[in-house]
């Protein structure tokens, strides 16, 4: 009976439902939604959950390695605390060595109030979710707390991952979003009507696809004209990635367009008298919706290595604002980061986040038939 | 295309079967000449026909690259001339923009560029000073023309790159072959987390991730291709290990970023052709399974990856260039990356030009190899 029941259960269930069953069933897909979910939560809270703004330097901070939380001042429980370091200069060689300053300790309290931002962008706030509160001794709070350490101008990296992770986690999807519209619309195009104009198309998508993508990529962003705001900087930065992603978008809708065109429901609209469009529309584009999210998805990855590799190399996002790519920019000499390993963390981020998108595009793809 | 579909119809009527098993050398010689004579010829023409046009567009697309930065060629030259202290008038400017073609509308501006590339005239001020027919305009940072500066690296970049994709094919062909015949396996696991991870770090961290281990290993980076002797010298039989020991990290960087797409690749498509009726009618015939392996599916589960050459090339150029910079090797990325930074768009856009022009070559040339692979390639027209 309840084999029955799942049966029908089946059939009645529409396509979405059946795919969101199947990639239920892929674990690192369903891992990787749970990662990405993080990941992007973590960006829209970003200014809440860091624990500084992007303003907030300490020349004392600069370079710093991860700060060590302790739990037991002079062997008494007192919860999460850190110490204030210092820079102490050994007068027999001149070096300076950094210390931690063990006299007094700065507890670090959640919900802590820190540097001034808006909230979702417009609600003025300054509750961070941890912060250092002031000294044991009743001194300011001075001291600092920097998970990944501190990057050349004495700023919390960790807050800067976070803070980059809103750049550098939007533009890619905002980029697909371009793309999925532009190649959705010229590759119907292109498949619908035929003849010279697919023609046409079809070469442009191909020469696209020629060009090697990063050395055109570099080329767009290089003309980014200098010293505009950074909205229009993260616009440009959108259009110059969805520039090529159109083109594989574009195929796709095409081809799909080619099989489904002479189908006898697409027949059936046309003879009702429903007009171009909104055949395409309601009747065409929803029949390959979803091998149009796969191949959004699988787009994503190589989004982020282009964005990271151009704000990397300075011709994508610049300081002020931050990214992924422009923290890594401190990590660009050897000596930089054999002396400050730290400076790499921002690495695993782009490697997590480019592995998720790989694996969550591959369940859905395995998903988005689910007839089979 | 129709006219292609007629003669599809025309070619079937002395259709050389290869499907009836037993093949006599006389009947191979047959078949051969026969596809030499007719499709394999015209298909090649067709694909070198179709070649020109897509020359054409690129040069566009490279057009409108160079057009794209605020202010023109004569402005950054004005910039040079005001920092080194020359006074510059308007007319100046003027005359300058006269002078380049730069008053005229982008249609003739990009006529004119391309023709100086295909060919300047003998009487021409360039033929005058460099005797040569090509003239790709006047790279400012380097204070050379466009074509000397991309002929320096030109070389290295192609056998860098041919090095690097033969070492892909190499090794990932193997890996694939052996994780599609031991599926779930440990070695399939292994090779496909090191593919993914390989994929997944972007080039420039995973150069940036080698160098620092080979400075903590060796205390030396190990950056640019070449060592400064062997720029004076050449490379030699006695420096070949050395520039080998060089090559080692941008292997791995750029071995393993495409390696990844190949082996995933061939291992789905080995994973198809297994699994179909023919290779079970082979194996219950008591064909051996290296011979079915290698015979029947290897040959059919190629096919994406040889006809995917382009797309591999043009990744190649890709994650080389970022690597390049990384890692200061001896290619055009750096040129490339020199040339943006200071909007010396000229250059820039002609190391574009050649990279998707050696891309188009290299699909060329999988196309070619994938009709001489696959003889239904030449009926269809076409498979890409």
């Amino acid at each position: 009976m309840a084999k029955k029941n799942t049966k029908e259960d089946y059939y009645l269930a529409s396509q979405w439902v059946l795919m969101g069953r199947k990639l239920k069933k892929h674990k690192l897909a369903k891992l990787s939604i749970i990662i990405l979910l993080i990941l992007y939560l973590g960006a829209f809270f970003g200014n809440f959950l860091a624990p500084y703004s992007l303003d907030d330097m300490d020349g004392l901070y600069k370079d710093a390695d991860p700060t060590q939380i302790h739990l037991f001042h002079e062997g008494k429980f007192v919860g999460p605390f850190v110490y204030k370091i210092e820079k102490v200069r050994d007068f027999k060689t001149f070096t300076v060595t950094i210390q931690e300053n063990t006299s007094e300790y700065y507890k670090i309290r959640l919900f802590a109030k820190g540097s001034s931002y808006k909230f979702l962008g417009f609600i003025p706030c300054d509750i961070h979710l941890f912060g250092v509160t002031e000294g044991s001794n009743g001194s300011p709070a001075t001291a600092k707390v920097m998970l990944f350490g501190g990057d050349y101008y004495g700023k919390d990296i960790f807050s800067r991952v976070l803070l980059g992770s809103q750049v550098s986690l939007t533009i890619p999807f905002a980029s697909a979003f371009i793309s999925l519209f532009l190649g959705i619309a010229i590759g119907a195009v292109s498949g619908y009507f035929g003849g010279v104009l697919d023609m046409i198309i079809q070469r442009i998508i191909e020469v696209i696809g020629a060009v090697p993508q990063i050395p055109l990529w570099m080329a767009l962003s290089a003309s980014i004209p200098p010293g505009i705001s950074t909205i229009k900087m993260y616009f440009y930065m959108t259009l110059v990635l969805s520039f090529i992603n159109w083109t594989g978008m574009a195929r796709i809708v095409r081809g799909k367009f080619l099989s489904l065109k002479n189908e006898d429901y697409v027949m059936a609209a046309r003879l009702a008298g429903v007009s171009t469009w909104k055949i395409i529309w309601k009747h065409l584009v929803p029949g390959f919706m979803s091998y149009l999210i796969v191949s959004v998805t699988l787009g994503i990855p190589g989004s982020i290595v282009g964005e990271t590799s151009m704000s990397y190399l300075g011709l994508g996002i610049k300081s002020p604002a931050t990214s992924w790519g422009v923290l890594l920019q401190e990590a660009s000499t050897t000596t930089q980061v054999a002396l400050h390993p730290n400076k790499l963390i921002p690495i695993i981020f782009v490697t997590i986040t480019v592995l998720a998108f790989n694996f969550l595009g591959d369940g859905l793809r395995d998903a988005a038939d689910p007839y089979k | 295309m129709e006219e292609n579909a007629n003669k599809i119809d025309d070619m079937h009527e002395n259709d050389p079967k290869e499907t009836n098993g037993k093949s006599t050398p006389s009947r191979i010689f047959g078949q051969v000449r026969e596809f030499f004579k007719k499709d394999l010829v015209s298909y090649i023409t067709k694909r070198i026909l179709m070649f020109i046009p897509t020359l054409f567009l690129i040069s566009v697309l490279v057009f409108f690259v160079i057009q794209l930065p605020p202010g023109d060629y004569v402005s950054s030259e004005i910039a040079r001339l005001t920092t080194e202290g020359e006074l510059v008038t308007q007319a100046d400017a003027d005359a300058l923009r006269e002078q380049y073609g730069l008053d005229q509308p982008v249609i003739v501006q990009y006529f004119k560029w391309i023709g100086d590339i295909i060919w300047t005239p003998t009487d021409s001020q360039y033929y005058r000073l460099n005797h040569s027919h090509h003239n790709w305009k006047y790279s400012f940072k380097f204070s050379k023309n466009v074509w000397d500066v991309i002929n320096e690296r030109l070389a290295t970049t192609v056998i860098f790159t041919a090095v690097i994709m033969l070492f892909q094919y190499l090794v990932s062909i193997p890996i694939a072959i052996y994780s599609s015949t031991h599926q779930y396996s440990v070695g399939d696991y292994t090779a496909s987390v090191i593919g993914f991870l390989g994929t997944a770090i972007p080039n420039f961290c995973l150069a940036i991730i080698l160098m620092y281990l080979s400075y903590k290993w060796t205390g030396n980076s190990n950056t640019g291709l070449f060592t400064p002797e062997m720029k004076v010298n050449g490379v030699h039989l006695y420096n070949f290990g050395e520039l080998c020991k060089r090559m080692i990290i941008p292997l791995i960087v750029l071995g393993t970023s495409g390696t990844c797409g190949i082996i995933r690749s061939v291992r789905a498509q080995m994973l198809d052709e297994v699994g179909r009726q023919y290779t079970l009618t082979a194996r219950a015939k008591g064909v051996s399974e290296r011979k079915i392996i290698m015979k029947y599916c290897f040959r059919a589960a190629i096919n994406p990856t040889v006809s995917g050459l382009g797309g591999i090339l043009s990744s190649l150029f890709s994650g080389s260039t970022v690597t390049a910079i990384v890692l200061d090797l001896e290619l055009q990325g750096p040129q490339l990356f020199e040339a943006l930074k200071a909007q010396d768009m000229y250059l820039a856009g002609a190391i574009v030009m050649v990279q998707a022009v050696l891309v188009v070559i290299g699909i060329l040339f999988s196309d070619i190899a994938l009709a001489l692979l696959d003889p239904r390639i030449r009926y269809s027209g076409g498979g890409r």
